[in-house]
Order: structure tokens, then C-alpha cells, then sequence
């Protein structure tokens, strides 16, 4: 019995160095994306987008000499810190990724990077999370976003709406990092160009009555009411409040009130709404719809970040010739930004091939990645305005 | 002119809107206090038991959408409204049947009940998500406005616009029909006598030949019938969805403990109190304001006693001073 004990023991060892010894090329990124909660009608196609750019690097087999990419997914929640900690947690401890595509909310995006990230000197990309504080945290060199920062997108949107002739809006804004940032930096933008926002209010998600809301909003009036919430939660019942009670016929949309929702939940009443998100008319944008085809949407919010997210930590760790943390996350601004060759979607092998050659490259990507300052999306932006129910461009800022 | 302006501002944001949601508060209050007044305990499950109950009615709306069959300009949701509350008393029959008889037989204190019912409420939770998931359900058809505020402004040529949802029209209505039922039931006929009974004294009423059995059942059958209505009123006015049931449970509560636990009347005067003082004191008044004054005196800021970011926590203060001023609430229910 007891060499019976033994022996399987033994086996059981060989057979586990055989199983690292076929895995020691292979790498794994996490995939920490809220596919539970607010914004889980958007999150299915930007793990999409990510897990597209991951499968394009397997197939080349170029990435440090041929290793195989690997998602390893994992719900953040967007708004439960504690469970996008304990996942984040599970990925390294458990599932040893080598690097983070996520996470998406702002809030839990900062909750992992100090927590998580920092301690286990992980590197993360953010396709989605554009909190200004997320400028200034502390990240030892290990956080990057393809998205931009609100303080950009607060600028845009007083374009937009001064364009429009514009003067006076009210706020609401959901009662998180996100929200409560964005809305802070479009007020001051507003009013820096000569703008009046006569009140900022916020409203709770998951709530069950915003009749109190929309009567303030309603009272301190204006041309346009801005929302600054999620399309899957407070921020509809707010706009259907607001609809049902004659407050405001148009609205203006930030990022995370842009999504198929808008279209389903209100169609043609909201038309002349307007609105901005993150997206550009860079020839990558239309390649990588191309390249999606009819697999997922590719338009859909933050699928292209997320594919170009994926991108980047693939290509610095072929830049840096190593999948630790700690070497390639100098890498990811030199793989980012000029000079170097422009590599679009759809070329990530060709990328890894120049790396591997030594030469350099200025990954555009589908969203004209330039990445500035801490490491954030310098902010490209698609203007839309809702027309006969359905979302259609009117701009690229 | 102004003046009748102001008004119509005021019934537009804060009346119509308060009276709507203090009407399903008070339903969903009504089955709270009936659950603590008759079998002594505080029904954590009941959001959820709303919940469950809206759902069934929601299938059975689909169903009946898919067959053509409408209510014209109501929303079909009332012709599946007897299912729903068929399915729900079902199933808060068989919990009755499978959890609390069994403490009722052991006379657990009240306290073992609260925690069995928190059970019961993630059971429910999780079965109504299993179901019908997670995502908002809109399932309102018919007639959208009773008076739309453009209408509204057509017929009186006022500057403010007034609207009137099909859906808070049929709130205010169908709760009190409930309510004018649930008190004919408890005060004029027998089975409703005997309940009563059973609440003030349970021995006593034992004594008298009262069968507890066929009171806990009847008491358990209005509860889901009340949680039903309650849910599917509140569903077709906003939008069904599970975790925003799961939330409705804390001004569900305060409503039936500022009216008084265990006192009917007390949950639906605590139901108005609660929706009007969420919407009240949050409201900035400008805009009456700037009606009813003279120019000289209109107002520059908002005229807003709290910014609505603290709207919940006007709530618990109003419930804190009742409890602590006034422990039994405002109609004297039972104190614990």
C-alpha cells in the first residue's frame, strides 16, 4: 500500500512538471471586466475585442518566440471594489497572469491598482476607466489606459454644447468616482467658457423612485439636462423621469450613457440629444471593424480600447523580450507612441516581427492610441446626436 | 395666472409623482405590518415576495402579449395581475408550509423568524434572478399618459405642463379599492374578525375555537395579493428589476414602523409620509418660488432645504424621531 502511495505520488509529480514544462511558454492575461452589474450590457463585446487581439498574437506565434496568449476572465462588477479585489487577487494567486487588461469602472480600477496591482507589481491596462483622479494615483509605473481622462472629456462635451448654443445645463451625475469626476470637470470646463450650470445634482443607481431628483433638476432648469450616469441603471430612470414629467425633451450623453440601451429604452423621444464616447475616424477604426466583421460590434463602447489595450501589453512584453511585469511595463509608451512604424489592427504580427528585429514601432491601433502624461489616451472622441431614435456620428474630436 | 402656474409646477414634480409612490409604499406596507401584526414577526422576504410575485405576472403578460390578447388602453399586466398573485401564493403558501411552521410549532422567539425570513429573502432573490434575470423588464403597454404635458398645455394655455401616467392614475386607484377591501375584510366579516382576534390574543382566540392554521393561511394569501399589487403597480410605473425590489425593502419598512407595526392605517399614512418627505424636502422651490413672488423678492440660489443626495437619510431621521418621540408610531401599533 504504501509503495502504491509512493508511486502514485511520483507519477503525480512527473506528470506535473510535464504539464508546467508544456505551459512555460504560454501567457496569461487577465481579463477583469464588470460582467455583472451597471454597465454589463457593454462589457461581453470589450472582452471580445481583447480576447480578439490575444488570439491574432497566438496565431502570428511571433510573441517571445511563440508563446500562446490566454484570457483568463474575471467579473469586476464595476461598482463592489471587494469583489474586483478578491477577483484581481484569485487571477494572480491562483490563475499567475502576467498582466491585467482592466479593469473597467473607475473605482474599482483604482481599487485594484492599489491593492492588487501595486502589491503584486502587475501591470494593468484600463480600456474604459476615465476617472481624473486615476491620473494622479499613485501607480509605480504599472498603470496605462486607452482611455482618456473625464478632465479631456469634460472639455469636449462644453465644445459640443457651446457649438450648439448652449449657455445654461443642468447636472446630474451618478454618486461614484466616475460620475462625481466627470461631472466636477465638465463644470469647470463649462463654466471657464462662460457657461452656467444651475445645479449639480446627484442620483443613486439601483434606486427605486428619482422623482425627487428630476423635481429639483426640474426647478433649477436649463436647456439641456447632462447625465452622467450608466445607460443599464440610474441614469435611464432619471431621463425617463424626466420625459414622463415634460422637465427636458433634449439630453446630453457622456460615455456611459451610450449603448444600445439608449436606443431601446427611448428611441425617438430623445431625439436631438447629443452626446460624445471615446472614438476616432482613424483608418484603424474602420479596419478593426473589418477585422471584427459579424463576430461581435464592433462600434459597441470600449471594444476597440479593449482590443488596443490587449495590444499593448502584448506588444511590450515583445518589446521588453519578457512577459515580468517589472521589465516590460517600461516598454509600453515606446511600443504607444511615435517613432516607429504605425502598426494598425489586424498587424499585431507584423509589430512583433519589427520588435523582434529591434526595430521600433508607434502602435495606432483602432482608436489612435497616443498614449501622454501618466500613461492615459490622449482622447479622441466621437460627437453624436440621436436622430430619429438611433445614434448616429456627427463628429470625430 | 402665476398662481395657477405654481401650482401645476407643484403637482407636476412633487404631488402627482409622491402621491404615486406613496401609494405603492403603502401597499408594500400594508403586507408588512399584516405579517407583524397577525404572526409576530418582521418579514424580511417581502421585497423579495413582491418581486416574485411581479415576475409571475410579467411571464403571464408576455404570454398574453403573444396572443394578442390587451386591455386596450390599460396595460395588459392587470388581466395577469389574479396569476401573479395566484403564483405568488403559492409559493409564500409553501414556505409558510416548509420554514415557518415549523418555528410556529417550536414558538421560536420573534427574533429566530426575522433571521429565517432574511433566508427566505435570498432564496427569493435568487429564484426570481434564476428566472427572469437580472436585466430591467419593461413590460407597460397601453396608453402611456392619462394627460401629457404637451396636452396639458394645449387645453390651459399655461406655461407649466402637468402629466398624468395611465400607470399613477391605476396606482392611486387600485390602492384604494385594496385598501377599502382589506379594511371591509378585517372589520365586517368573520375570517376578518378572527384575525383580529388572533393578533390582540393569541391564546385567548385559541381558547375561543379560532383554527391559527386557516388564520396564518388567510393572513399569508392578502400578503401576497397585497406584495403582488404592490410590486406590479410599482413595476409598470418605473421598471422591474430584482436588486431594485431587493432596495425597496428599507422604505418599505420605515413606512410601516413610522406608521406604527402592526396598524393598517398606520403603514398607508407612513407610506404617504415617507414618499412625501423623499420628495419635499429635496425639492428646490425656485420655481414656485419665482411664480408666487414679486420680482423684486424672486429668489437668486434654488431654495433647496437639502441637496436630494440626502434624500434617503431624511427618511431614517423622520423614522428616528418617531421612535424616539413616539416608539409605537404615529397610530400606535405594537411596540416589540
Amino acid at each position: 500500500m504504501k509503495k502504491m502511495l509512493m508511486a502514485s505520488a511520483a507519477t503525480a509529480l512527473i506528470a506535473g512538471t510535464a504539464y508546467a514544462d508544456s505551459h512555460a511558454n504560454e501567457v496569461k492575461l487577465g481579463v477583469i471586466l464588470g460582467f455583472t452589474g451597471p454597465i454589463e450590457s457593454l462589457t461581453p463585446t470589450m472582452a471580445d475585442g481583447a480576447e480578439l487581439a490575444m488570439k491574432e498574437v497566438t496565431e502570428s506565434g511571433l510573441l517571445l518566440d511563440g508563446a500562446t496568449v490566454t484570457p483568463v476572465r474575471a467579473d469586476g462588477t464595476c461598482v463592489d471594489a471587494g469583489a474586483a479585489v478578491a477577483a484581481a487577487e484569485r487571477l494572480i494567486t491562483a490563475d499567475k497572469i502576467d498582466g491585467i487588461m482592466g479593469s473597467d469602472c473607475s473605482g474599482v480600477t483604482g481599487a485594484i491598482l492599489s491593492n492588487v496591482a501595486l502589491a503584486n507589481g502587475i501591470v494593468m491596462i484600463s480600456p474604459s476607466a476615465t476617472s481624473p483622479g486615476l491620473s494622479v494615483a499613485e501607480d509605480n509605473g504599472l498603470f496605462f489606459r486607452t482611455a482618456p481622462s473625464d478632465a479631456r472629456q469634460g472639455e469636449v462635451m462644453t465644445q459640443v454644447l457651446m457649438e450648439e448654443g448652449i449657455k445654461e445645463v443642468a447636472l446630474t451625475y451618478t454618486n461614484n468616482d466616475y460620475g462625481k469626476g466627470l461631472a466636477d470637470s465638465f463644470q469647470a470646463a463649462f463654466e471657464a467658457a462662460g457657461g452656467t450650470v444651475t445645479i449639480s445634482a446627484a442620483h443613486e443607481d439601483g434606486k427605486a423612485d428619482y422623482s425627487a431628483e428630476i423635481g429639483a433638476l426640474a426647478s433649477a432648469g436649463g436647456e439641456r439636462l447632462v447625465v452622467a450616469g450608466y445607460v443599464d441603471q440610474g441614469g435611464s430612470g432619471i431621463v425617463r423621469a424626466a420625459l414622463d414629467t415634460g422637465a427636458f425633451d433634449t439630453f446630453h450623453f457622456p460615455d456611459g450613457m451610450i449603448g444600445n440601451r439608449l436606443e431601446e429604452n427611448f428611441g425617438n423621444e430623445i431625439d436631438g440629444s447629443t452626446g460624445q464616447i471615446p472614438g476616432t475616424d482613424s483608418e484603424g477604426a474602420a479596419l478593426f471593424v473589418d477585422m471584427v466583421g459579424d463576430a461581435f460590434d464592433a462600434t459597441s463602447s470600449f471594444a476597440p480600447e479593449s482590443y488596443d489595450a490587449a495590444a499593448l501589453l502584448m506588444l511590450a512584453m515583445q518589446a521588453a523580450g519578457s512577459k515580468d511585469s517589472a521589465d516590460y511595463k517600461l516598454k509600453v509608451m515606446d511600443v504607444a507612441n511615435a517613432p516607429g512604424t504605425q502598426i494598425f489592427p489586424g498587424e499585431l504580427g507584423k509589430g512583433l516581427q519589427i520588435l523582434k528585429d529591434g526595430g521600433e514601432i508607434d502602435y495606432v491601433g483602432a482608436t489612435a492610441v497616443e498614449l501622454i502624461g501618466p500613461g492615459e489616451s490622449a482622447g479622441n472622441y466621437r460627437q453624436i446626436v440621436i436622430e430619429d431614435g438611433k445614434i448616429t456620428t456627427v463628429q470625430f474630436r | 395666472m402665476d398662481f395657477l402656474n405654481a401650482i401645476v409646477a407643484l403637482s407636476n414634480f412633487v404631488l402627482v409623482p409622491a402621491i404615486a409612490y406613496g401609494s405603492q409604499l403603502a401597499l408594500g406596507a400594508l403586507g408588512v405590518t399584516l405579517i407583524y401584526g397577525i404572526l409576530r414577526f418582521s418579514n424580511f422576504a417581502h421585497g423579495d415576495t413582491m418581486a416574485f410575485g411581479t415576475m409571475v405576472t410579467i411571464l403571464f403578460t408576455w404570454w398574453f402579449q403573444s396572443m394578442r390578447i390587451s386591455a386596450g388602453p390599460l396595460p395588459t399586466a392587470l388581466l395577469a395581475l389574479p396569476f401573479g398573485i395566484a403564483g405568488c401564493a403559492l409559493l409564500v403558501l409553501f414556505t409558510d408550509r416548509a420554514v415557518y411552521k415549523f418555528y410556529r410549532a417550536q414558538k421560536a422567539k420573534p427574533v429566530i423568524f426575522v433571521i429565517v425570513s432574511l433566508g427566505v429573502m435570498f432564496i427569493m432573490n435568487g429564484l426570481v434572478r434564476f428566472i427572469i434575470g437580472v436585466d430591467d423588464q419593461r413590460f407597460a403597454d397601453g396608453e402611456r399618459f392619462i394627460i401629457s404635458v404637451r396636452t396639458f398645455k394645449e387645453m390651459t394655455g399655461l406655461d407649466e405642463g402637468l402629466a398624468i401616467k395611465t400607470t399613477q392614475g391605476i396606482t392611486v386607484v387600485t390602492a384604494v379599492i385594496v385598501v377599502a377591501l382589506l379594511f371591509y375584510f378585517l372589520n365586517r366579516t368573520r375570517t376578518g374578525k378572527s384575525m383580529r382576534a388572533y393578533s390582540d390574543n393569541e391564546d385567548l382566540a385559541l381558547l375561543s375555537g379560532i383554527n391559527p392554521e386557516r388564520v396564518v393561511m388567510v393572513t399569508w394569501l392578502i400578503v401576497a395579493a397585497l406584495a403582488t399589487i404592490a410590486g406590479v403597480l410599482y413595476g409598470l410605473d418605473k421598471s422591474f428589476k430584482p436588486f431594485v425590489y431587493f432596495q425597496l425593502l428599507l422604505p418599505i419598512f420605515a413606512a410601516a414602523i413610522v406608521g406604527g407595526l402592526g396598524n393598517p392605517l398606520g403603514a398607508i399614512a407612513g407610506g404617504f409620509t415617507i414618499a412625501f418627505s423623499e420628495v419635499t424636502i429635496t425639492y428646490a422651490w425656485k420655481k414656485v418660488a419665482v411664480y408666487l413672488l414679486p420680482e423684486s423678492l424672486e429668489p437668486s440660489g434654488l431654495v433647496q432645504l437639502l441637496s436630494t443626495d440626502y434624500k434617503f437619510a431624511v427618511s431614517f431621521v423622520i423614522l428616528l424621531i418617531v421612535l424616539l418621540i413616539k416608539p409605537t408610531g404615529l397610530f400606535a401599533g405594537k411596540s416589540v
